[in-house]
């Protein structure tokens, strides 16, 4: 049976045109807050486009109208049944940097961790390798200037007094910052291997940092080693290991032990604190980028090394603080 | 993952209506991606014009802002244009695609942001080789990203209100005079036919001259061969008035 088309689009068309102009300026501004009078309009709008939808499925088949309707539909339907996600909530830098990137860090501390023990390991296996087999550390070292005795590094770079770096310091904290983002978004981004390519890529970090602490410490650069390392690697290293941290809650979610829902609700449950555990160790290689090449680049005489431990140092400790303690409600009955 | 892939997704609202949305095809999807490039390379050449003239007054700031820049630009193209456009991007916009949620619902920016974090897995070896395969062996060609975002892009036509009032033209429908042939019309003519030839009036501003003619001849031939109807029905009546008054007892 065909319905009067011409007629029913006639007595229809300005509730739709009405229900398009409203979508179209909700589209305009994800985070725009509506009145209640606005709500009240697009739920009575979107029930009646639904209700016409519904009514053409049943009496006829017109594509070119339900296809429009469904277009109007679907529109409708994201912005009325998905508006409780992030509607009128517009994003706020101080309360996501203060309170939910630590809360989230807390959340999934076990990932973090979990991190944290691989690049640890590889830290011991790539010390050992070094320390037991001298030519092991040609094939570790990533940098040729780390392939170099540490010794004569060490002579030269206090001669030099940071003049190597003299004009391009700028230059050189942008390339270390998109450098290690890039490799820090590669480890949450290989969480979808089932967090084996995370495993490797933490796992291959700590074997280098271990080779090079040991090559140092052998050599009898200790103070050194620690004056040029800790100012930015306090940072950097957690931001990377934050990025491993996001992608094992990735991975977590795929392989979803313990958790009886579906592959596609538990990525959706894990997606916001991928996304801010990795936003947050991008920003904190921001600021390690800067301290590696406008601090830690400097050594004795210019910067005394008790100077840039005890740098280090306190930033270790704020960090550490920053995400045990951040954003924390006080817990009921502790406020009287 | 499952071989049998779909073109389209229903989504069935909890008002017990459903909706479709038209899968896009990889070759719209490389279309777009191609575009995108383009305009991030685009917008990139203005900024690095920008850079000559940092450049100028120190060559250390506009190397850093060189690297940081295109890193920024590549990555945050992408994320931002899809939040602040529901969806789109240039390339997307263009060739009509959208990035939806797969449920119907409002995109997140948790959404846009993971789908477009993990380009950096989709992108391995080269030449987006992961994300290709994934999206060819997933079931609604989702890459890693979209698998893990819980997105799909579509092919998003404009739809129109489609406007028959203006077709009838208000002339004398000779038709009109003839119920028991437009009863028979009504019964004979199935929805598909139908459609077609309210599709051919509402669009014949489209076809060239001859073709027009001949599209409306075949479709007058068809609809008297329907059911007999007397001559006074169609003799000195072009065959497109006689479609246009078919369409107009079917439709009317």
């Amino acid at each position: 049976m065909i319905v009067n088309l011409d007629r029913f689009i006639g007595d229809e068309r300005p509730q739709w045109e009405r229900l398009d102009a409203l979508l179209k300026s909700l589209a305009v501004d994800p985070w725009r807050q509506q009145s209640l009078e606005e709500v009240r309009e697009l739920e009575r709008l979107y029930q009646r486009a639904v209700a016409d939808l519904a009514r053409l499925a049943t009496f006829a088949a017109e594509p070119e109208v339900r296809r429009y309707l469904e277009n109007l539909v679907a529109r409708g339907h994201s912005e009325i049944h998905g508006m409780h996600a992030e509607a009128g909530r517009r994003f706020r830098p101080w309360l996501w940097l203060t309170r939910t990137l630590p809360q989230t860090w807390r959340r999934r501390a076990g990932a973090f961790w979990l991190a944290t023990l691989l690049m640890v390991a590889g830290g011991i296996f790539g010390g050992l390798a070094v320390a037991f087999d001298p030519e092991a550390k040609a094939a570790l070292m990533p940098f040729q200037n780390l392939k170099d005795s540490p010794g004569e590094r060490v002579a030269r770079e206090e001669r030099e007094r940071g003049k190597e770096l003299q004009d391009h310091k700028a230059t050189f904290s942008g390339s270390l910052m998109t450098h290690n983002t890039r490799v820090t978004l590669t480890a949450v981004a290989l969480g979808m291997t089932a967090g084996l390519g995370t495993l490797i890529l933490m796992f291959y970090n700590g074997v280098v940092l271990g080779a090079v602490a040991i090559d140092y410490v052998l050599a009898g650069q200790t103070t050194f080693l620690l004056g040029w390392l800790l100012p930015h690697g306090v940072v950097e290293l957690p931001a990377m290991l934050v990025g491993g941290q996001a992608g094992f809650v990735l991975a977590g979610a795929i392989l979803g032990r313990g958790n009886r829902e579906r592959l596609a609700a538990r990525l959706r449950a894990a997606g916001p604190d991928v996304v801010t555990l990795s936003f947050g160790a991008a920003l904190m290689l921001v600021w390690a980028g800067m301290v590696e090449a406008f601090f830690s680049q400097y050594h004795e005489p210019v910067l005394p090394y008790a100077v840039k431990i005890a740098f280090g140092m306190v930033e270790l400790a704020a960090l550490a603080w920053y995400l045990a303690r951040a954003g924390r409600t006080p817990r009921a009955g502790a406020v009287k | 993952m499952n071989a049998e892939r779909v073109n389209v997704v229903h989504v069935r609202t909890p008002e017990g209506v459903a909706f479709t949305y038209r899968l896009a095809s990889p070759v719209l999807r490389l279309a777009a991606l191609a575009i995108d490039w383009a305009t991030v390379s685009a917008a990139w050449s203005l900024i690095a014009t920008g850079l000559v003239l940092v450049n100028a007054v120190s060559r250390d700031l506009a190397g850093m802002f060189t690297a940081i820049g295109y890193f920024v630009l590549s990555i945050g193209y992408s994320i931002a244009t899809e939040w602040l456009w529901h969806g789109h991007t240039v390339g997307k916009r263009l060739v009509q695609l959208r990035v939806v949620d797969e449920r119907g619902l409002r995109l997140t920016f948790a959404q846009v942001a993971l789908r477009n974090l993990l380009r950096a897995v989709d992108v391995l070896p080269m030449a987006y080789l992961v994300g290709g395969v994934t999206a060819l062996l997933s079931r609604k060609g989702q890459r890693l990203g979209d698998l893990a975002a819980g997105t799909l892009v579509i092919w998003e036509m404009p739809e129109l209100i489609p406007a028959l009032e203006a077709e009838g033209g208000g002339k004398y429908n000779s038709l009109r005079a003839h119920g028991v042939v437009v009863a028979r019309l009504r019964q004979a003519v199935n929805p598909g036919e139908a459609r077609a030839a309210w599709q051919a009036v509402a669009r014949r501003a489209e076809f060239e001259a001859e073709s027009r003619v001949r599209l409306f001849a075949e479709l007058a031939a068809h609809f008297r061969r329907l059911t007999p109807m007397p001559p006074e029905i169609w003799e000195g009546v072009s065959d497109e008035q006689f479609v246009r008054n078919v369409v107009d007892v079917l439709y009317g």
